[in-house]
């Protein structure tokens, strides 16, 4: 086999994850996490939960939330669907760590370079994102997780502290576009 | 305006999308007799209802979930929103 040497790149372009500090505002690029979807198969709900349970200390969330466990982050994405995010460095090649782990009980596919994830931290974001989408920001608390439309693009809000602390995943192809929002938006209320 | 959505709460119409009137869910047996006549009035004919109205929305950018909601086309108010697949079961359908 030949022997590639690949530079990975972020989601960005850059070889390191780009840093925006702006006002009491972080916004930080994250590359450093493996995504896997999950889709539980017809009737095998309760044994995708016993198969999963010990990977996230407890039960797959429901409609709106996020579970953010010590080993893997998992967000229900739609009904019997969840993403799971696990550190990159750790599980190189999640889906089918997962896929062995759940076997027939549910369908994995692969995520991982599908989208562009930002950190956001601040003292309070809630003025922020109402600048950004349409969800009542001020009542996302710690463990809620939603889709919604920022600009153009569906992405997904996970809520780590109420006002304080968030991640947004965002469509990679369309990473630079969410980045200039985001940046935009922390500007106008810096 | 605002989708009560049945999961994840009031949400805005602008993440969802309009499909059409919510009898597209009775599909008619492409097998019987009277199929061409079936079909022809389940793409063509549709009520116009002034008052409550049954419809099929999308919530395109959020849940990725069919919803059929009653909407009142006088004055707008929905009164009730509820999962299209909860709807089809009630209507003998499978899923």
């Amino acid at each position: 086999m030949s022997d590639h040497i690949l530079t990975p790149l972020t989601a960005l372009g850059k070889t390191t994850s780009t840093t925006d500090i702006i006002g009491g505002i972080t916004l930080c690029e994250n590359p450093n996490f493996a995504i896997a979807s999950l889709a539980v198969r017809q009737g095998r709900g309760q044994d995708l939960q016993t198969l999963l349970t010990p990977v996230l200390d407890g039960e797959l969330p429901g409609p709106g939330r996020a579970v953010l466990s010590e080993s893997a982050t998992a967000i229900w994405t739609g009904n019997g669907q969840w993403f799971l995010m696990a550190p990159l460095s750790e599980h190189p090649d999640y889906a089918a760590e997962i896929k062995d782990l759940v076997k027939d009980t549910a369908s994995v596919t692969e995520q991982t370079d599908g989208w562009v994830i930002f950190d956001l931290t601040g003292d309070d974001l809630v003025p922020m994102l109402e600048r950004l989408c349409n969800l009542n920001s001020k009542a996302l608390a710690a463990g809620h997780a939603t889709r919604c439309l920022i600009e153009h693009l569906g992405c997904l809000i996970i809520c780590r502290e109420s006002g304080r602390n968030f991640t947004i995943l965002g469509p990679r192809s369309s990473a630079s576009s969410l980045h200039h929002t985001l940046v935009t938006a922390a500007h106008s209320v810096a | 305006m605002i989708i009560n959505h049945p999961l994840l709460g009031p949400r805005d119409a602008q993440e969802f999308v309009y499909h059409g009137d919510a009898s597209l869910i009775d599909r008619p047996d492409a097998n019987a007799e009277t199929a061409l006549d079936d079909f022809h009035d389940y793409l063509y004919l549709r009520d116009n209802p002034a008052g409550s109205h049954k419809e099929l929305w999308f919530h395109e950018q959020g849940l990725r979930s069919w919803l059929v909601v009653t909407r009142d086309t006088t004055t707008q108010e929905i009164s009730l929103v509820e999962l299209a697949s909860d709807y089809a079961k009630r209507r003998g359908w499978d899923r």
